[in-house]
């Protein structure tokens, strides 16, 4: 009798499968093969290459490596591939699921009990996926005097806004960034400050009292901590010498910015725990003053929109501290390089040969990147997460005189380091003179 | 127009620059009870606490049963604390019935009560955690509480809702191994409790958040006549153990933790502190303990009392706990009275709260070691 599942039962299990076997197996006999039989009585077949293209035919070459990896490789050289799979949405929720987990485990371990355990076998893996369809499920309540245009835009104009944010982030070398703006901080600012506005206006339009002091603590705290955030970057932009974000990267090709600018990294990074709202600065969503303040009137599906972008927010800032701070991609050369032979020769599968024209892919340099870059973005959300677990919640006014008085001054002292260096000619713009 | 509302219930603004805000009974950050919050902008200009809703009427139902069936209900209003809310009862009936209480008997009542301090206390202060975002601090106290409901299991054979205390002396004696068992788990327990100052306590966040905030101020405190942690926070030397020992107390060694600031910030330490008394007690206490004996005098079925009234109280987790019975040669009591520490540290919520930031009105109410249920009872 296992422990984790007191209820388990093998034969339980066995039968289970058997009877998902019975019914692909009713399926297939009475839905699939009907509907194959119809396509090949109705619709004429080309032939290509002397052959009758069928259906089946038609699914031999898609294993057939040499016609679909020249496919793949012209989609993966597509925008649409860039913002929806790798270096964009993709990767980005892929990362915010992974935090999710992370974060319940993490903070579990820390409070001595064991987080979610039962949804899908191993630790709790899948509870992920139950919540999200729990919300989906969830029906919508919309309070009856809300302005329900602008309530139902919020949490949509939010994730938009974090995806647009994601978008700016060079992952890899070789370009691997969907939009590479020429003056990326710039464009990095721009978006933050879409924040705010979306913040305020779904307060508002909730027509409800704790949304409403939620959403102008949101405001107060988002706009106090911009201006730190956006001093703290000047210093890596003057010894960079670029505002472009794939510039910064490649300007710290010998050593991360943290190493001169340590006092701008620790800015910058208390700003980000501002800016998202985590713990100990999450004011706006304080629950035992404010109910969940600005979430309070979101329900169902419209909830989970808002953590989703909250999620990608704190991956895509976190993503940007990286590159600021941590040199982005470089790093030790970790990724084996690609065989040639393999092109040239083939590879040897058992008996047969194999020549699979059109690799590698990816190459090493943007392989090594990802992982370096993902290895640290990953280290600095968790360094994100951990105060959840150690600090309580501050006070407005604590958070603005913070905000106001200690983290500006600070920024200022780290661009005067900036400009320091500068002058001494100990670096120049763009790196080590 | 607010005119017409009846009192405690003006939701409506009644000024331009003031909102009114319903904190409860279904807020997170109430309880079973509502506030109504005035703020204007960051700051709560009035604050009326409308306490009420988990009224049960415990006392009324008492004085329809006899004195042994109202054991079980008079617990009900602090199940957390049941112990200690039976024993002004237990003692006031034992004055009525002219009972001797036996020498062991009255050191495993001290032992269940303290025990049952610590685990009302645990909950309380992992609420306070919650209340401030600490969310630690909720896990740690709720996890630690289970070393004490499995002692109180061991001895009562409940986990929350005991009845352990009867006239006469307890239900049942301690089991065989109770005191190693006991002594174990005390000690790992004041092992714990010393890491609650790393992680709470010590937090600088925590310190600049409820220092100075909410200040209650010696004479204020005995003017409002606040009882417990509150008024002990405030500098005042008052513990009902001290002033009028009860059972055995006077013959254990225990001290009284006193802080002269006032502000929330004590109030929440003095509770912690008061848990390592505790742990002393209890030490104390098995050392001093008969090893055998009786533990219950047999009683009379249905035992009726002479023409008198008796008041006696104890020492609780939230201060002061009276119990006035009338007795009028009946089996049932004529009248029971609970006079609860909650209800009296309720009553200086609006003196603390006027012009605080809103912000501070979790800390600072949770901070009053206010437990709903008890004050309606």
């Amino acid at each position: 009798m296992s422990v984790i599942a007191p209820n388990f039962r093998l034969s339980g299990f066995i039968r289970s499968i058997l009877d998902n076997v019975f019914w692909i197996i009713v399926l297939v006999t009475l839905a699939g093969i009907p509907a194959i039989q119809i396509v090949l009585f109705y619709i004429e077949m080309p032939v290509i290459d002397g052959e009758l293209l069928t259906p089946f035919l038609a699914l031999t070459w898609l294993a057939d490596p040499s016609r679909v990896l020249p496919i793949v490789k012209a989609l993966m050289a597509t925008d649409l591939f860039r913002i929806a799979v790798f270096p964009g949405f993709g990767l980005a929720a892929l990362l915010a699921a992974g935090t999710i987990f992370v974060e319940r485990k993490m903070l579990a371990k820390l409070q001595l009990r064991v987080g979610p355990f039962y949804c899908g076998k191993f630790e709790g893996i899948l509870q992920l996926a139950g919540d999200g369809l729990k919300l989906i499920s969830k029906e919508i309540i919309i309070p009856a005097k809300a302005d329900k245009p602008i309530f139902w835009l919020a949490p949509v104009a939010f994730v938009g806004t974090a995806a647009a944010f994601v978008s700016l982030i060079p992952v890899a070398p070789g370009g691997w960034v969907v939009a590479d703006v020429e003056l990326g901080i710039l464009a990095v600012f721009a978006v933050i400050g879409f924040f705010p506005i979306i913040t305020i206006l779904s307060a508002w339009s909730a027509n409800s009292k704790f949304p409403f002091i939620g959403g102008i603590r949101a405001l107060h705290q988002m706009i106090s901590f911009e201006i730190p955030l956006i001093l703290s970057l000047l210093g890596v932009v003057m010894l960079a010498g670029t505002l472009n974000l794939t510039g910064i990267v490649e300007s710290q090709d010998s050593f991360p910015w943290i190493v001169f600018l340590p006092v701008g990294a620790v800015v910058f990074f208390i700003c980000i725990l501002a800016e998202l709202e985590r713990i100990p600065f999450d004011l706006p969503e304080a629950e035992s003053e404010i109910v969940a303040g600005w979430l309070t009137e979101f329900s169902g599906m419209m909830y989970g929109l808002v953590q989703l972008g909250t999620y990608l927010k704190l991956y895509a800032f976190a993503a940007i501290f990286t590159v600021m701070f941590l040199a982005g991609w470089h790093g030790p050369m970790i990724v084996p390089p690609f065989p040639a032979e393999i092109i040239t020769d083939g590879i040897q599968l058992g008996p047969v040969t194999a020549t699979i024209p059109g690799l590698p892919l990816f190459d090493q340099e943007m392989l090594n990147g990802t992982i370096w870059f993902i290895i640290k973005t990953v280290a600095v959300i968790f360094f994100i997460l951990l105060p959840r677990g150690v600090f309580p919640r501050i006070r407005i006014d604590m958070l603005l005189s913070l905000g106001w008085y200690k983290l500006i001054g600070l920024s200022f002292i780290n661009i005067f380091i900036a400009l320091g260096l500068l002058y001494a000619g100990v670096l120049g713009p763009g790196g080590m003179i | 127009m607010s005119a017409q509302l009846p009192p405690g219930l003006q939701l409506e603004k009644t000024d331009e620059r003031i909102m009114t805000l319903n904190v409860g009974p279904q807020h997170p950050g109430s309880g079973h009870m509502r506030l109504i919050v005035q703020i204007d902008g960051d700051y709560i200009v009035a604050c009326d606490p409308d306490p009420g809703y988990v009224h049960r009427g415990e006392e009324k139902m008492a004085e329809y049963r006899n004195y042994i069936t109202n054991i079980p209900h008079l617990e009900r209003p602090v199940i957390h604390d049941s112990c200690n809310i039976l024993y002004p009862y237990v003692l006031g009936v034992e004055d009525i019935l002219g009972i001797e209480v036996p020498e062991r008997a009255k050191y495993v009542r001290v032992i269940a009560s303290e025990l049952n301090r610590c685990v009302y206390t645990l909950y309380w202060l992992a609420i306070y955690g919650i209340f401030l975002g600490h969310s630690t601090m909720f896990m740690w106290p709720t996890g630690d509480r289970e070393l004490f409901i499995d002692l109180l299991e061991k001895m009562t054979g409940a986990r929350v809702t005991h009845a352990y205390m009867v006239p006469g002396g307890v239900r049942n004696d301690l089991p065989a191994n109770f005191e190693d068992v006991c002594l174990r788990q005390v000690d790992y327990f004041e092992k714990r409790i010393a890491e609650y100052a790393d992680v709470f306590y010590d937090n600088p966040i925590l310190i600049a958040r409820t220092e100075n905030t909410g200040v209650l101020s010696r004479t204020d405190a005995i003017r409002l006549g606040t009882t417990g942690s509150v008024l002990r926070a405030s500098g005042v030397d008052y513990d009902i153990r001290k002033r009028e020992p009860y059972d055995v107390y006077d013959s254990l060694d225990f001290e009284t933790n006193v802080l002269r600031a006032g502000d929330a910030y004590a109030r929440s330490k003095i509770p912690w502190l008061d848990m390592m008394e505790s742990c002393r007690i209890i030490r104390d206490a098995l050392s001093k303990m008969p090893k055998s004996g009786s533990v219950r005098v047999k009683l009379k079925p249905n035992p009726k009392g002479g023409e008198e009234s008796v008041y006696r109280r104890v020492e609780s987790g939230r201060g002061a706990l009276g119990c006035h019975i009338i007795s009028r040669k009946k089996p049932e009591p004529y009248r029971v009275k609970l006079s609860v520490g909650s209800f009296r540290n309720l009553i200086a919520l609006p003196y603390l709260l006027k012009g605080e930031r809103l912000g501070n009105m979790p800390s600072v109410y949770w901070s009053l070691n206010y437990w709903p249920v008890e004050a309606d009872r």
